[in-house]
């Protein structure tokens, strides 16, 4: 593939480097002569510098025949703009824009960006997975299907602890696909499988029935 | 009218002059407080230091009771975020934008963003200077 990587700071210089290792053909596009040398002395010369708003620069760049651009300097604005153009002038077939302020993602969307990173979200959950209180931690989001992976932790006293999980009232359509307990391998539960206290439980929901499968298998009373 | 102007440079707060001297209710955004020295004395409307690219600082402005919404920064990608963001989350029915990259402002034109390059304006005005 001919990916396009607008800002060539710290996210955008290792993102180019795993996209090369993945053998995809990459053109960064940074404002800074400084960020670019650095990029053309350490990944090869595959950095040029100028504004990637700027349709001579993205036009200069191949960008007609890209089949992604990725925004990801640390201005929203510039995100936004460089995607829009790529979209609207160059007909890029996938887009993505790293946010900063996450309240940009319903507008980013709207305005038809294929895909929103919002790194303060991503660290907020990076953070909340360590913190032992978060009941339901998400793992992963399966956007064209609508669908999440989520881990929750059982704790002592919940009324599913001692339950099969066949005796357990989950939301409809939620698939529990592994526990992951203590000084053991992970199982893959079946129906006859027990709930213990300290399970870490791997499922499979509809992101709207989080909070319904929270209260099933961490419910107290 | 309500108006909210992101952006109190020389155009921004010789705008709003204009419109609260004829008696429109203006609120003028701007990320530094001591760019408010540019507004006429006589001034009567609302100054407030605030991101116009961010939504709360949007409505503290008074984004969601605003009929037109002008974006004047030095930024274009700033002007044309915070343009959008008024446009389609806040739906304000006017919303005017300024883009000095004349490429960028062509293309947000076609995409209905209202937008006034001045880099080419100012260019034809010293043409026709030299034409007479």
């Amino acid at each position: 593939m001919y990916i396009i990587v607008v800002g060539g700071g710290r996210v955008g210089y290792y993102l180019t480097k795993a996209l090369l290792e993945e053998g995809h053909e990459v053109l960064v596009i940074e404002k800074n002569q400084a960020y670019c040398d650095i990029i053309n002395e350490e990944l090869g010369t595959i950095c040029v510098r100028g504004d990637g708003c700027e349709a001579s620069v993205l036009a200069e760049a191949g960008t007609a025949r890209a089949n992604m651009l990725v925004a990801v300097t640390g201005d929203d604005g510039d995100n936004l703009v460089a995607c829009q153009v790529a979209k609207h002038k160059f007909n890029v077939p996938r887009t993505i824009a790293r946010i900063r302020n996450p309240r940009n993602e319903i507008l980013f969307k709207k305005l038809g960006i294929d895909i929103t990173i919002s790194s303060t979200n991503v660290i907020l959950e990076q953070i909340t997975d360590v913190v032992p209180t978060h009941p339901v931690t998400h793992l992963h989001e399966i956007r064209e299907k609508g669908l999440e992976i989520v881990e929750v932790k059982i704790p002592q006293g919940a009324l599913s602890v001692g339950k099969e999980v066949k005796d357990i009232s989950l939301p409809a359509g939620t698939m529990l696909t592994l526990i992951i307990r203590k000084s053991q391998k992970p199982i893959p539960p079946t129906p006859t499988t027990q709930i213990l206290a300290e399970d870490q439980v791997i499922a499979v929901i509809d992101p709207k029935l989080e909070d319904e499968l929270r209260k099933a298998l961490r419910g107290m009373s | 009218m309500k108006i909210v102007i992101m952006g109190c440079g020389r155009v921004g707060a010789a705008l709003a002059g204009l419109l609260d001297a004829e008696g429109h209710s203006v609120t003028v955004l701007d990320l530094d407080s001591y760019s408010f020295r540019r507004l006429p004395s006589s001034f009567k409307g609302k100054s407030l230091v605030g991101n116009g690219i961010d939504e709360d600082a949007l409505k503290k402005a008074g984004i969601e009771q605003a009929d037109a919404f002008f974006a004047i920064t030095q930024g274009d990608n700033r002007n044309i975020l915070a343009s959008q963001i008024a446009k389609h989350i806040f739906s304000v029915k006017r919303v005017i934008c300024r883009i000095y990259d004349p490429l960028r402002q062509e293309l947000y034109e076609s995409l209905g963003l209202e937008s006034i390059s001045p880099t080419i304006i100012f260019a034809d005005i010293l043409k026709k200077k030299l034409e007479g």
